[in-house]
C-alpha cells in the first residue's frame, strides 16, 4: 500500500485572536505548512479542511473553496463538519485519497474561531454536538455532558477530583515551553480542585479554554517523496475510525468510549501495531475526563485503571509513555475545528525532534492521536511512525 | 418550531402518558424513529415508560447555554427507566441529597429562563 508522508506542518498560535479572520489563520497555518513541506503550490491536489462553528461564529458557511483561495490554492476543497474531530475526519480523507492512488500531494487540517462571541454563545454553538431534541432541551451542556459521563465513571470505578486535578496539571505543565499554547503556564493540583464548578464534579480547570486557531499539514504519497527528494521522516501508518449513537440516553456505556475503541482497533490493525507499540500520545482531553476515557479506550488501560495514571506519573513526561507532551487541549488550546490537526502536527514534531518536548521521547519511534467528536459519539485514532 | 414526533411526546410525558417506542426484539428508543436503532427493526410501536427510574448520572450546572442562564444552578441527568433512558432535569431535590441510584418519576415543567417545555425528574 501507498505509504503517507507526513511533508510539512503549520500551526497558527492557539488563544485569543478575536479580530482575526478565520481565512487569516488557516491561511497562516497552510503557508507554515507548505514552506515547511517545500512543495510547490500547484502540486497540491485537494484541500481537506475541519471546521464546526463557522456558520454560527462567523456566518460563514462554505468555507472549503474560501480557505483554499486564502492559502494561495487553486483545487477542490471541502470543509469537513464532525464537532470536534472535524480535522480528524477531514485529515483522514486526506490519507485515504493519497493511499488509493487519487492524489499524492494534499493539503489537510482545521481552523476554529471561538472568542469573537461571547461565553453564552459559545456554550450554545458547541452545545449543538449533542442531541437538538433529547440533550440540549434537557439542559445540556458539552461541560454538562462530560459532566454526567464523570459522574457515571466516579461512580462506577472510583477514583477522585484529586485525580482529575493531576491530568490538568500534568498537562499545563507539558504546555509551559510550546510556544503555540495558549496558557504556557503551571496550574496547580490545588489551584485545579479550587476552581470554580462549571458542571459538577468538573470545574473550571477540569476544562479546555475558549480558543481561536488554525492547523494544516502537507501529506504526500512515498512515491512523490522520494521523486521530490524531500526530507519527510514521518509517516502516517494507521488510520480508523468509530461512531457511536449520539446521546448519552442512548449508549450501551455512559463511562467508556466504545466509538474510541472502534476508532484504535482499526489504525492498530492497519499500522500491523498494537497498544504496546505507542510510545507517545495526543488524546483529547477536552475535559480531564475525556483523558481517562481516552486511555482506556486506546487500550493503554483496563477499564477503571486510568483515573490515576497522571497521578502515579505513568503518563507525565518522565513516565513510560507521556501523554499530551504538547499541553493537550486543557493547556494548548481546543479550536474546536483545527484540534484534530494540531495533534498531528504536535505529533510529527515530536517524532521528527524540532518540538520543544522532542527530548522527552529521544527514542519514539511511534506515535498515536486521538480525536474525538461530541461526547464521542465519533473518534478519529492515527498512527504516526518514524520512517526516515 | 413544529417537531413532529418529538412534540407528541414530550406532550404525552406531560399528561403522564410517556411511551417509548419498542421493536420485536424489545429494543427501547425515542421518536421520531423509522427503525429500531439496534437491530434495524421497522416494526415499532409505542409502550407505556415505566411509573419510575433510576438517576445513573448527574451533574449540577453552573454555567448554562442562554436557554437555560436562569435556571442555573440546575441539576441534570440521565434517568435508567429500564427500556429507554431518559436526559432531563432534576428538581424537588437537595442537591447534596442527589445520588446514583434516586427513585424518580418524570414530568413536564417549563424552563425557568424561556418557558419552554422540558423533561422533569423528581423523586418518588
Ligand atoms: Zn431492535
Amino acid at each position: 500500500m501507498t505509504a503517507v508522508r507526513v511533508a510539512g506542518v503549520g500551526l497558527t498560535h492557539f488563544g485569543r485572536h478575536p479580530d482575526r479572520t478565520g481565512r487569516d489563520l488557516f491561511a497562516e497555518a497552510a503557508l507554515a505548512a507548505r514552506e515547511d513541506a517545500g512543495v510547490p503550490r500547484e502540486d497540491i491536489e485537494a484541500l481537506h479542511y475541519g471546521n464546526f462553528m463557522g456558520a454560527l461564529a462567523e456566518r460563514q458557511a462554505h468555507q472549503g473553496p474560501l480557505v483554499a483561495e486564502a492559502a494561495g490554492l487553486s483545487c477542490p476543497a471541502t470543509r469537513y463538519e464532525q464537532a470536534c474531530a472535524s480535522a480528524g475526519v477531514a485529515a483522514r480523507q486526506g490519507i485515504k485519497d493519497i493511499r488509493n492512488g487519487e492524489n499524492d500531494v494534499v493539503l489537510v487540517g482545521g481552523m476554529e474561531r471561538m472568542t469573537n462571541l461571547e461565553t453564552a454563545g459559545v456554550t450554545e454553538s458547541l452545545a449543538i454536538a449533542a442531541d437538538e431534541l433529547y440533550e440540549v432541551r434537557a439542559g445540556i451542556t458539552f461541560p454538562g455532558a462530560y459532566a454526567l459521563m464523570a459522574r457515571a465513571y466516579l461512580s462506577q470505578f472510583g477514583g477522585s477530583r484529586e485525580d482529575l486535578a493531576h491530568i490538568a496539571s500534568k498537562n499545563h505543565h507539558n504546555a509551559v515551553n510550546n510556544e503555540y499554547a495558549q496558557y504556557q503556564r503551571e496550574v496547580t493540583v490545588d489551584e485545579a480542585l479550587d476552581s470554580p464548578p462549571v458542571a459538577e464534579p468538573l470545574h473550571l480547570f477540569d476544562a479546555c479554554p475558549i480558543t481561536d486557531g488554525a492547523s494544516a499539514l502537507v501529506l504526500v504519497s512515498d512515491e512523490y517523496a522520494e521523486e521530490h527528494d524531500l526530507d519527510a521522516p514521518v509517516a502516517i501508518t494507521g488510520s480508523g475510525q468509530g461512531g457511536d449513537k449520539m446521546a448519552l440516553q442512548d449508549r450501551e456505556h455512559l463511562a467508556q468510549t466504545p466509538a474510541a475503541t472502534k476508532a484504535a482497533d482499526e489504525a492498530y490493525a492497519d499500522a500491523g501495531r498494537t497498544s504496546d507499540d505507542v510510545d507517545v500520545a495526543e488524546v483529547h482531553d477536552c475535559f480531564t475526563i475525556a483523558e481517562v476515557l481516552a486511555l482506556e479506550s486506546l487500550g493503554f488501560y483496563e477499564p477503571g485503571e486510568a483515573i490515576g495514571a497522571a497521578r502515579r506519573g505513568e503518563t507525565t513526561r518522565d513516565g513510560d509513555r507521556p501523554v499530551n507532551l504538547s499541553g493537550g487541549l486543557k493547556a494548548k488550546g481546543h479550536p474546536v475545528g483545527a484540534t484534530g490537526g494540531s495533534q498531528l502536527v504536535e505529533m510529527t514534531r515530536l517524532l521528527r525532534g524540532d518540538h520543544p518536548n522532542s527530548d522527552v521521547v529521544a527514542d519514539a519511534e511511534v506515535g498515536l492521536t486521538h480525536n474525538a467528536g461530541g461526547t464521542v459519539a465519533s473518534a478519529v485514532v492515527h498512527l504516526l511512525e518514524v520512517v526516515n | 418550531m413544529v417537531d413532529t414526533g418529538y412534540d407528541e411526546w414530550i406532550e404525552a410525558i406531560g399528561a403522564g402518558e410517556g411511551y417509548y417506542l419498542d421493536c420485536p426484539e424489545d429494543h427501547g428508543s425515542l421518536p421520531p424513529r423509522r427503525t429500531c436503532p439496534h437491530c434495524g427493526a421497522l416494526e415499532l410501536a409505542e409502550r407505556p415508560l415505566p411509573e419510575s427510574g433510576t438517576v445513573e448520572t448527574f451533574s449540577v450546572v453552573h454555567v448554562a447555554s442562554p436557554s437555560f442562564a436562569d435556571d442555573t444552578p440546575y441539576a441534570t441527568g440521565v434517568v435508567d427507566f429500564g427500556p429507554v433512558r431518559l436526559t432531563g432535569v432534576i428538581r424537588g431535590i437537595e442537591f447534596d441529597d442527589l445520588e446514583v441510584g434516586t427513585s424518580v418519576g418524570v414530568g413536564v415543567e417549563e424552563s425557568e429562563t424561556t418557558g419552554e417545555p422540558v423533561v422533569v425528574f423528581r423523586p418518588r
